[in-house]
This record gives structure tokens, sequence and C-alpha cells, in this order.
């Protein structure tokens, strides 16, 4: 087997198969214009070909691809939500995901490990009690258990009643997972080129052609591009693009930071994540962990990195995981989050006619991928909302219906 | 750590003041409508580029104006809010 590669290897004529197919020529015309090419736009246009048979679709990226938040969360999949509409959507993400790599014929590296939300006080007992019983109404495997069992899930965890914040319990959400996150853009891109779709890199959108309350087209830095619809999907410049259709949004951008340390041995099976010290940390298959905290204290339309964050973040983990005071830091980053007012996504119809809107994603997007996909793709084939995702719909703010999901969608915010 | 120039205290870290939002006019309290009260707490301009915000000198309770690029992160200025709305009117002299 090693000669046979070495031999392969050295092959005059040997000839690497790309992921993706040479970029096609920008069209005058497409039937959907995707902007953002991110994990959601890339699934929506993946669905699109694949089970709507919609393949004159162009999604357009002003960066590179995948390059925005998809590159930046961590990677963190569960469905153990606290609004009955949030379980029940996320639930269907989880299984779509876990069937990903055989769609695909490419592995995601989809990692079951088990979801730990640490309780510390008896208002935290009480929500994560309340989040168990709407995920077990809704079967989503949820339960609230206490130090022995988490002991047993987690050894290495510090459980000791001597630290500032001791564990009283945890919300033990057995599905939650991790993936590899560029592998899912990648899987979604492949598969969408592949049927058609034109991923065109480098391509910013500058405004949105209308005809009275109707979308028409894009102008981009490469020229006019008509299309029978457009779907925004662009994370933290949304309310960039929703000033350039001309309808408001009650998003805030928000950087979210996250790092990851060296790696290092297996020692952490579950994801721990903490509510009350603004923490969450997993161990990656390669052995990094993967390290975030709280979002930062205020807006900002920038993806920098500050030595704060890496302060409080780290000196409440290692009331958690004080053995790893030696460990070093290995990558930082910080993504641009669409924060809306009840931490619930917004999507569906927009004031504009043919502009279809996916944002609102603040710091919960990734995990989201694939059923934002699939139910944009027939949110657009068929113009009409899927009873999933009408509750998510940005006409809520007016009707005053939120849907408040801040106790389960991240910490401390 | 970044610092931020308080009107009342001078430099100080970042960590002791708390974003209070971007500077909008709020709606009547008697006469503004639900919707106009809606808009004042629901939308937001989201602007990227200079903005005016409310912060706040959390150890001294001290509330002023900042003007902040928000896609720079640079604190341009920074000042009493008297100097946007007036004086406040001292206590017994309202009409």
């Amino acid at each position: 087997m090693p000669f046979a590669l070495l031999k392969y290897g050295l092959r005059r004529r040997y000839r690497p198969v790309p992921d993706l197919p040479p970029e096609p020529d920008l069209k005058k015309r497409y039937d959907v214009v995707i902007i953002g090419g991110g994990g959601h736009g890339l699934a929506t246009a993946y669905y699109l070909a694949t089970v709507h048979g919609i393949r004159d679709v162009a999604v357009l990226e002003k960066g590179y691809l995948a390059g925005g938040n998809t590159a930046r969360n961590t990677a963190i999949i569960r469905s153990n939500y606290l609004t009955p509409e949030g379980v029940a959507f996320y639930d269907e993400s989880v299984r779509l995901f876990q069937g990903l790599s055989e769609e695909f014929d490419f592995n995601i590296l989809y990692s079951e490990r088990g979801h730990l939300t640490l309780a510390h006080t008896d208002a935290a007992i009480r929500t994560a009690r309340w989040r168990a019983e709407v995920n077990k109404h809704l079967g989503v495997a949820s339960e609230v258990i206490y130090p022995d069992e988490i002991a047993r899930l987690a050894p290495n965890l510090n459980l000791s009643r001597d630290v500032r914040h001791p564990v009283l319990g945890a919300l033990y959400h057995e599905p939650g997972a991790i993936a590899r996150h560029d592998a899912v853009a990648w899987g979604y891109a492949t598969g969408a080129a592949r049927r058609g779709v034109s991923i065109l890199q480098k391509t910013e959108v500058t405004g949105i052609v209308k005809d009275g309350d109707r979308a028409i087209g894009v102008e981009t830095n490469r020229g006019r591009i008509e299309a029978g619809q457009i779907v925004q999907q662009v994370a933290g410049a949304s309310t960039l693009l929703a000033d350039m259709a001309g309808f408001r949004l009650p998003i805030r951008t928000v950087p979210l930071q996250a790092c990851v340390s060296l790696p290092v041995k297996p020692f952490l099976d579950p994801i721990i994540v903490s509510g009350s010290l603004h923490v969450y940390i997993s161990q990656t298959p390669r052995g990094e962990l993967v390290m975030g905290g709280a979002s930062d204290p205020y807006p900002l339309y920038g993806t920098r990195s500050t030595l704060d964050f890496k302060e409080g973040l780290m000196a409440n983990m290692l009331e958690l995981f004080p053995f790893l005071a030696e460990m070093k830091i290995l990558r930082q980053w910080a993504g641009m989050t669409d924060m809306s007012p009840d931490f619930s996504p917004i999507m569906g119809e927009t004031p504009i006619r043919n502009y279809w809107l996916d944002s609102g994603w603040g710091t919960w997007g990734f995990k989201a991928t694939p059923v934002v996909g699939k139910r944009m793709a027939e949110t657009v084939a068929t113009g009409t909302v899927p009873e999933l995702i009408r509750p998510f719909r940005l006409a809520r703010f007016d009707d005053i219906e939120l849907l408040g999901d801040k106790g389960a969608a991240s910490v401390g915010h | 750590m970044k610092l931020m120039h308080c009107p009342l205290n001078g430099p100080r870290n970042i960590s002791e003041f708390q974003y209070g939002g971007v500077v909008k006019t709020m709606p009547d309290p008697v006469a503004g409508s639900d919707d106009a009260w809606r808009d004042y707490i629901v939308y937001e301009p989201n602007v990227a580029g200079p903005v005016l915000e409310w912060w706040c000198h959390l150890p001294t309770s001290y509330w002023f104006i900042a003007e902040r690029d928000t896609v720079s992160d640079r604190i341009i200025r920074t000042m009493p809010a008297a100097e946007m709305f007036g004086a406040t009117p001292a206590a017994g002299d309202e009409t």
C-alpha cells in the first residue's frame, strides 16, 4: 500500500481531482441568486439543486468560500433549546447532520459526544429542568443530571465544592455533537457545483435592483445580474444588505471570539458548557481544545481578537479544568454575529417581493446549516414559507410574538 | 487594555464601561404611538461607521455620550450628555 501510494504520487500524469469545478463565467441572469457563500447559502443552493431541481442558481460571495462565520464558529451541534419552535427546528437539523457524511460521500467528522450545560445556581437548575421537559415532550433526549453522573461522563472536570461556583447539576443532551465545519461547507459546495450551481467568489453585492416593491436583480462589483428570486444569507452584514434592499432589521452586529489550544491526547469526551461561567469547551478529533465564551460587550463590524476576552475566558475555564493552566493557545479569531433581540433567527419573507431573508443567526448559526438550507430552498422553490420556520418570520417583531431563546441559545449575554 | 476617555474621570480601561445603545430619539411617553415605541425598542440602525452611543462609567454611574467608529473600533470623542441635550434642570427647577 505505501509503495502504491508513492508510485501514484510520483507519476508524471498524476492529475488531482479538484473538489470544486472551475468557476463558471458570470451570466446576465439566474433563476435564483443567493447572496453569501457561507454554509447557509451553499446548503440552500445544494437543496435547491438536489431536492427541487432548480439548478440555474448563483451563489455570490464577496470574499472566499465559507470564510466568514462558517469558518469562525465552534462547531457545536445540538437541539436542546427552550422554545418548542426552536427545539423542533434544531432537531431536524441534528437529524440531517447525522446523515451528511453519507449523503456527501465525504467525511464531515461528525462526532457525537454528549453535551453538558453545567448549572451552578438554583436558577440555572430550574432553567435546565424547564429545557429538559420541553425537549422530552418533543422527543429530544435531554435530562437533568447531578455531580455523580457528571463525574462519570467527564472524569476530569473539577466538581469540588470548594470553588467559587460549584457545579450543582447539568442539563445532559446525549445527541450533542461536533463536526468539521469546513467540511460541511465543502460538502454542500461540491454537491451544488456538480449539479450546475455557479459559485462565484470575490463577487460583492453593492446594490439591490428593484422594480417597485419587487427585487429583480443585484448590482455587483462585476456588473448587474438579473434574478428571478434573491436570498440574503450574510450573517454579520445582514443590516447592510437589508439597507440596500430597503427594509429594516432588528439586528445588532456583535463580534464573538473563540480560540483553540495546542493539540493534546484525547481526555475530554463531552462538550462542556457553563452559562454562569461564560465558557464552552470541546476537544476536536485532532486533540485541540476549542474554547469560546460570551459575545463582545459592544457592537462592532470587525473580527479583531482581544486579550480581555481571553483573560476572562481562561479565568473561568481554569475553575472547571485547573490542570489546563500550562496549556498554550494556538489560534484565536472572531466572527461578526447578527444578534436578534429574542435570540432566535429571522427567516422567510421580507417587505420586498422575491427577496427572501435568512439572518439573525447570532451565535447559533452553524448548527442550523442543513435545516436552513433545506427549508430556505423549499421556501424559494414553492414560494411559501414552511410551517417549521414560519414562527421565525421578520414580522414577529411587529406583532410582538417573540421567541425568547436567550436561556438556551448561548452563554453570557 | 483599550482605553476610553470618560468626560468625568478621564482615561479608564474599557472594562469599566457599560455600552448603553445608540442615541435614538425616544417617543413621547404620553403621545407616542405603539408603533413608535416598537420601532424605538426593537429596530436597530446597526450602522457601520461613526455612530453616537450612550456609555456608562460603572464605578461612578456616570452616563455620557461617545462617538465611536463601529468598523475600526476607534473612539472618536466622548462628551457629557449635557453637550447634546442641554443642562439637566436642577431639582425644583421644573415649570
